[in-house]
């Protein structure tokens, strides 16, 4: 390899890392613009679910079929970076192969494997280029994802598919170029499933082959280079935020409903008034439940930019299987243009100018909102432990509380829980007619 | 049966194994009414010193607080702990739930720690106890079953085997649905649902499930929450086999079978 190549190689990976971190960064600043939480309490639970929900895909095997697929596209594709590894050194000092004389014999074995699972992410990514685009499973034909998140998807696969290609093609072309003694080329024995391929190439010239694995080379690093720009843009960001957002995922039961300490000293001190006496003076009005993402907490927001837009909520949803608008689905999709929005408002003018939209309505309509039933199905399907129905309920809270906005029907059943302590409207002298009648 | 309140226990100076929390649907709802007798009958059958709260009780403040209302839910919530706290509960047993989740779960943070059990689970451990013997060759012998997990008890608390355990008591064949255990469908009245109309839709969440449960061929549909015996019955209904299939609470299944001098 020459100075020249070595030179435009350092140049390319700093700017594809530059460009990520600065919108990995823009991201952080997003989800950062939630209000805050504590989720470090009882390490070892989190580092189990850690564990069992990112790195062994507990969810999936739900589906075992598709997990295994998952699977196997997942761990290719997490594997195969240590082969980038060996790339960017080669990359950098122009050199070929760096590690095969450090490992020796195991080196081919190595390689080996990486070909195998290379050639499992092609198939897995076909599967599920056939799933989507030809048996239309319903999670996929729905207008959830109409427009670019329908092409994102596709987009991903065919790009993962040719990236493992290429890296096939290169490895083919490397051992005919070893067999003949090129220099440069260093000779490790043959590869497992590109072993077994080389015949393909053998008539060509040692030129063309050399120009073939440079290519292949090429392509395949400035391919993963674009394809680390791309994930902050695309579903795909799942590989990366489906970890942290495991680790941060809910302990408590699914059925408890996060607390109101506000709301609960205000009435604490309605009913013992004597309280009120030594309580510090009440600073700002505070908010009730969220009508934008900045009234969401951080971890609903990293949610929203973990969501990998499967499906999977929405498919199990009560509301969505019997035709209503909800999909909690959505609800995420929403809540991540949202925050994408307010970025770009804040990017644009250095602090937020309000733009005259907020998530309640703009994105979120009060008829999806009305139409959940709290049954947390959604929130047991989802693969990424995200929980689409904590958004709904803290959007519900700000329809009550802030704009008194409720179906007639709620309205009555607040008065009447207000004033007979049953949602409905019998006298609380009633209660226990039952225990004397026979 | 003579059912005594926490107030007539204080008033002798004693205190009751538990306290049942009936909850409004069981002390409102003619259809719940029975549940709740069913259960008590069972409790009084087994031995067990209860008590209820009577007109003290009221609503635990959960559809207000699920439809967004977290003024109404903190009134009712702590007046509730008041009332419980001064009366010393420190065990509650209830056939809703919505009442389990709430006071279990909600309930602490606002300074009400109670053992809270759902009688799905308390049938399962008087069952296994030997306090409650079934007769033999009871009405359900042998009978197709289904059960329904509630959300509440299911997903919400991972509640799943206690119900089934307690059918298993009554020697019927159990047939599960699709949509079983954690991937259960909704009855369509949770999170405050019960009390308003649905959205527009193709079709109800409970006639979904109506159609699902009476497709097993079962005759009884078994459920363990009050809401879900009301939304399951329309359901029924909607599928024209309200004569041939039945839906009963795992309470009144257990009432009814009853071995004598239990
Ligand atoms: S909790 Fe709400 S959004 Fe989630 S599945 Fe149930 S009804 Fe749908
Ligand atoms: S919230 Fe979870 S289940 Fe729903 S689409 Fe996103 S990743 Fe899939």
């Amino acid at each position: 390899m020459n100075i020249v190549q070595e030179l435009l190689f350092v140049i390319a990976l700093g700017a594809g890392i530059y460009l990520f971190t600065g919108k990995a960064r823009q991201i952080w600043r997003n989800i950062s613009l939630g209000r805050d939480v504590a989720l470090n309490d009882e390490p070892g639970k989190r580092f189990r679910n850690l564990l069992l929900l990112a790195f062994g895909q507990k969810k999936m095997f739900r589906n075992p079929l598709v997990a295994v697929l998952h699977f196997f596209v997942y761990a290719g594709f997490l594997i195969i970076n240590i082969e980038i590894l060996e790339i960017v050194l080669d990359g950098i000092f122009g050199k070929h192969r760096l590690f095969a004389p450090v490992i020796g014999s195991l080196y081919g074995v190595l390689i080996g494997c990486f070909e195998l699972l290379a050639v499992t992410v092609i198939l897995g990514c076909a599967v599920f280029l056939i799933r989507r685009n030809i048996l239309k499973l319903k999670r996929f034909v729905s207008k959830d994802l109409e427009g670019w998140p329908r092409s994102d998807a596709n987009y991903i696969l065919i790009t993962e598919i040719v990236l493992m290609l290429l890296f096939l093609t290169m490895n083919t072309a490397d051992q005919v170029l070893q067999s003949r003694g090129v220099e440069h080329y260093t000779v490790t024995g043959s590869f497992w499933v590109t072993g077994q391929f080389t015949f393909l190439l053998s008539g060509l010239s040692d030129g063309t082959l050399i120009a073939i694995e440079r290519a292949c080379w090429w392509l395949h690093i400035l391919g993963i280079l674009a394809f680390l720009n791309y994930l902050p843009y695309s579903k795909h960001l799942h590989i990366v935020l489906a970890f942290p957002n495991a680790y941060f995922s809910d302990l408590r039961p699914k059925g408890k409903m996060e607390n109101m300490p506000a709301v609960q000293h205000e009435v604490a001190m309605m009913l013992q008034p004597e309280l009120a006496a030594n309580a510090p003076a009440d600073a700002a009005m505070p908010k009730f439940g969220a009508k934008d993402i900045t009234d969401l907490t951080w971890k609903n927001l990293l949610d929203a930019y973990s969501c990998t837009e499967c499906g999977r909520c929405t498919a199990a949803c009560p509301a969505n299987i019997t035709g209503k608008l909800l999909s909690p689905r959505k609800i995420m999709m929403d809540t991540r243009d949202r925050a994408e929005e307010v970025g770009l408002n804040i990017k644009k003018n250095g602090s937020f100018q309000d733009d005259g939209k907020a998530l309640l309505r703009d994105y979120i309509s009060e008829e999806e909102l009305r139409a959940c039933t709290s049954c947390n199905a959604c929130v047991e399907e989802c693969p990424v432990s995200i929980n689409p129905l904590h958004i709904i309920l803290q959007l519900r809270r700000h329809l009550v509380m802030e704009e008194s906005s409720a179906p007639q029907e709620w309205n009555m059943m607040f008065s009447n829980i207000e004033n007979n302590m049953a949602p409905w409207k019998f006298s609380p002298d009633d209660r226990d007619r039952w225990a004397t009648e026979s | 049966m003579h059912i005594r309140t926490m107030a007539d226990y204080a008033a002798s100076g004693e205190s009751p194994e538990i306290l049942f929390w009936v909850g409004c649907a069981g002390s409102f709802d003619q259809r719940a009414q029975k549940i709740t007798k069913a259960f008590a009958t069972i409790l009084d059958a087994a031995g067990i010193q209860f008590a209820i709260l009577g007109k003290e009780e009221s609503c635990t403040g959960d559809p207000a607080r699920r439809a967004g209302n977290e003024f109404i839910f903190q009134m009712m919530a702590q007046n509730n702990i008041q009332l419980l706290n001064a009366y010393g509960i420190k065990k509650i047993v209830t056939a809703c739930p919505h009442c389990f989740n709430t006071i279990k779960n909600e309930y602490p943070e606002l300074g009400g720690h109670y053992e809270v059990i759902h009688h799905a689970t308390y049938l399962q451990q008087l069952i296994d106890e030997g306090k409650v013997r079934m007769k033999e060759g009871g009405s359900f012998k042998g009978k197709k079953i289904t059960y329904h997990d509630s959300c509440y008890l299911g997903r919400a608390n991972n509640i799943y085997e206690a119900p089934r355990k307690v059918l298993e008591a009554l020697d019927s064949e159990l047939v599960e649905m699709k949509r079983c255990r954690s991937k259960g469908l909704c009855c369509g009245a949770g999170g405050a649902q019960m009390f308003k109309e649905e959205e527009k839709g193709t079709t109800r969440v409970n006639f979904d499930r109506g159609a699902e449960a009476v497709a097993t061929g079962a005759s009884v549909i078994a459920s363990n929450c009050p809401f879900c015996m009301t939304m399951l019955t329309d359901g029924v209904k909607e599928q024209g086999k309200e004569d041939s299939v039945q839906v009963l609470d795992i309470a009144e299944m257990i009432a009814r079978d009853l071995a004598q001098g239990n």
